[in-house]
């Protein structure tokens, strides 16, 4: 919150617009003051899921880079980021610690399902803002039960939706063999690709079969699907499980389509299954592949790579995480210049509803982001890609959910 | 025969006169009321944390330091705790309060079972049997079956505890309290446990197995006993940590957090309850100082916790080989020693309470056929 000090000390050109607006500004705009947005957020940055970690450094990168050319109409942007090690209890005492303590306007990109699911009450209750949630699961975006709380991602649903519409396009008379992971995120998929394949159109899927994530591996469960005669295989899985299925899928002979869950879609995943073997997969995809040397002469891909250049390591540059939070950072930044000078938690939640047509510098060309009142997942269309070998190629235009 | 066994429990854990025990319970008091009363929302909820994860430690403690077995599994106790209580608070409306004593009741009942045929095995097998109990938990949390119940990878929403009686308290406050009250009397009860004669047993199946079965204690019956005991303070501080936290989520109990038990109690101290406090302070604070400690080197040493705490561990255990309350007492004996000429200077008294000062002998082998 903006202290009396702070204010006393801002520069004397800008006092006299904003000298006016002063009282307003400590009680209604937590998080503001005429020098500075404070904004929080936890990322895994040790635990199981600290790979994760380059999404928050970018974002901090990010913003970082946005101070140095002059900040947001004179407020420079703090992003102050977390670990949580990915526990949903340390989740929710960093939350109180950046509310609380360092007292932050808005929550931008938490990352993880169980992490968000934590604190996701504790916002709601206080309206504080939790915007761009680092996750696919849809109970982040759903204005009814949780106003405060939006969505980045394409939830899974929407994704499996849009494989049924591309099979349905390409193949009508498939039949096709579903491998799910057997919790949420794999059923979210298969609600997904039945809420597109009804009516008569349901007898498409033949077989389905899953496997539990403390299974070796879903040889057999591919073995299965290969044995029930199915043209394509949709493989809802995560990264290591992903791998031996399309590792597997081309082991056994499948002649007919595969498609994998985008999350298992990056290409040292590949790599692990045999390029080989992962030639002619398809997924859904919404970030740039930033490590094909085919984007070089693009305009987004060579501000992402000044950017990386100055303000991350090397390595960021071909990693889709990075490349991923670089384009939710961007979102978030139109968001706040939307604002203007009204920084209220209110108005800073209205004008998150408010994207329209926004495009990000790392994300496929025609990705534009939509949001509304009643809208809270931002990207609704993707890009079906096809791997040639190497890299992945858009094939047709965006899929709508 | 007087054991040494016997003479050690009473050196440890039974302060000579009553009242030094008594006056430690009114400072711990008075002080967790000054804090109360004086720290804001997110500081208490962070020692109310402390003083949850200090619950878990003693009884830990119980197994390891008294017994001498070795558990790397408390967090999946911790979990059946928290997911018992926020079953019972989300899907049966029962409250908080009563939710305590019942995953009690059941966590003692889990660990006993688990206890019987699992403490046959000695020293590090019963640590991989318990490993494989911490390893598996999440994954049962987890399970689809389960889903009406546990809300599967999302987890569970709990709504925090309300301040009953229109007390003048606000959430915080009440919830802090609660645990405080909570975890006097559960240090209570622990330090009369190992006062007394389960105590001395314990310890003398600790530290010479063969002598304590020829005196007629009863080894399967009070090994799977202190296992019971042991998940029990699991379990209790697994039910206050739901109601503290009011969300529970498979990940929420990872392998990490059977291995944050564990660190905890050893940089507490084995076979010191009131150390336990420490521990629960190093589990709580430590990697919110190592992820600050990483930042100031930079963006890009964000990656940095989890070695930075691994440094701060391999740092204290260089200092205090057996823990914050054995280099308590050695202070103190320090100085002691200072103050009297050396003719009558005490010996220098090591933390009577280890596991690892055990002859390595046969005692491995001769416990199993109890």
């Amino acid at each position: 919150m903006i202290s009396r000090r702070d204010l006393l000390t801002t520069g004397a050109a800008a006092t006299v617009a904003a000298s006016a607006a002063l009282p307003a500004l400590a009680d209604d705009m937590p998080g503001i003051s005429a020098k500075e947005i404070r904004i929080g957020q936890t990322m895994p940055y040790s635990g199981p899921a600290s790979a994760y970690g380059i999404i928050g450094r970018t974002e901090v990168a990010f913003f970082n880079m946005i101070n140095a050319q002059g900040g947001i109409n004179g407020r420079k942007v703090k992003l102050i980021s977390l670990d949580d090690g990915y526990s949903p209890p340390k989740a929710v005492e960093d939350i109180r610690r950046l509310v609380e303590q360092e007292k932050v306007a808005f929550i931008f990109q938490s990352l993880g399902t169980p992490s968000n699911a934590a604190i996701m009450k504790y916002l709601n209750s206080a309206k504080i803002p939790q915007l761009f949630v680092a996750t696919g699961a849809a109970i982040f975006s759903d204005p009814k039960h949780n106003p405060w709380t939006m969505g980045f991602n394409p939830n899974y649903q929407s994704e499996a939706a849009i494989y049924a519409k591309h099979i349905l396009a390409n193949t009508p008379n498939a039949k096709i063999g579903v491998l799910y992971q057997n919790d949420d995120f794999g059923q979210d998929y298969l609600t997904g690709m039945k809420s597109v394949l009804t009516g008569d159109k349901a007898k498409m899927i033949t077989k389905t079969v899953s496997y539990e994530v403390s299974e070796p591996t879903v040889d057999s469960q591919i073995v299965t699907l290969q044995g029930a005669g199915v043209d394509v295989m949709v493989f809802a899985a995560t990264p290591k499980f992903g791998a031996q299925a399309v590792h597997k899928s081309s082991a056994v002979g499948f002649k007919g389509v595969r498609y994998i869950s985008n999350v298992s879609a990056a290409y040292p995943i590949l790599k692990a299954a045999g390029l080989d073997a992962a030639k002619g997969v398809f997924t859904a995809g919404y970030v740039k592949d930033t490590s094909d040397p085919v984007l070089a002469k693009d305009p987004g891909y060579m501000e992402w790579a000044a950017f990386c250049a100055k303000y991350m390591d090397k390595n960021a540059l071909v990693d889709g995480n990075a490349a991923y939070g670089y384009a939710a950072a961007q979102t978030m930044l139109q968001v706040l210049k939307q604002c203007g000078n009204d920084l209220s938690r209110a108005n800073i939640l209205k004008q998150a509803q408010s994207l329209k047509d926004f495009t990000c510098a790392t994300l496929l060309p025609g990705i534009k982001l939509n949001t509304s009142a009643t809208n809270y997942s931002p990207i609704r269309s993707l890009q079906i890609q096809n791997f040639d070998g190497a890299h992945w190629k858009s094939t047709g235009g965006l899929i709508a959910s | 025969m007087s054991t040494v066994a016997e003479i050690k429990a009473d050196t440890v854990s039974r302060p000579k006169p009553n009242y030094g025990r008594a006056l430690a319970f009114g400072l711990a008091l008075v002080a967790g009321l000054i804090l109360a009363f004086s720290s804001s929302g997110y500081h208490l909820f962070q020692y109310a944390q402390v003083l949850v994860y200090m619950i878990a430690l003693i009884g830990l403690n119980l197994l390891t330091g008294f017994n001498g077995s070795i558990s790397l599994g408390h967090g999946a106790f911790f979990a059946i705790g928290g997911y018992g209580a926020a079953i019972l608070m989300v899907h049966f409306g029962v409250p908080w309060g009563l939710t305590l004593p019942i995953m009690a009741l059941i966590c003692f009942i889990a660990g006993f079972g688990f206890g019987l045929p699992a403490l046959r095995l000695e020293g590090l097998y019963l640590a991989l049997a318990t490993f494989a109990l911490a390893v598996t938990m999440p994954g049962i949390l987890n399970f689809k079956r389960f889903d009406a119940y546990t809300g599967g990878t999302s987890g569970l929403q709990v709504d925090k505890p309300q301040v009953p009686f229109h007390l003048p308290l606000n959430q915080d406050q009440w919830l802090f309290l609660c645990c405080l009250a909570a975890t006097m009397l559960m240090l209570f009860i622990a330090q009369n446990l190992v006062a007394g004669r389960v105590g001395r047993a314990m310890v003398a199946l600790r530290d010479h197995p063969v002598a304590a079965q020829t005196m007629g204690v009863n080894s399967a019956m009070v090994k799977a006993s202190c296992f019971g005991v042991s998940a029990l303070y699991a379990g209790v501080a697994g039910a206050l940590d739901a109601g503290l936290v009011g969300f529970v989520a498979p990940d929420s109990y990872s392998l990490f957090l059977s291995l944050s038990l564990l660190v905890g109690m050893v940089v507490g101290g084995l076979g010191s309850l009131w150390g336990m406090l420490a521990g629960a302070i190093f589990i709580e604070f430590v990697p919110n100082l190592a992820d600050s400690f990483s930042g100031m080197f930079g963006e890009s040493a964000k990656a940095l916790p989890g070695a930075v705490n691994g440094l701060f561990l391999i740092g204290l255990m260089l200092l205090a080989p057996h823990g914050i309350a054995g280099a308590a007492q050695r202070i103190v004996t320090f100085l002691r020693g200072l103050m009297m000429t050396s003719s009558t200077a005490a010996p220098l008294e090591l933390p009577a309470i280890r596991v690892g000062n055990q002859p390595v002998d046969e005692n491995h082998r001769t416990t199993q056929g109890s």
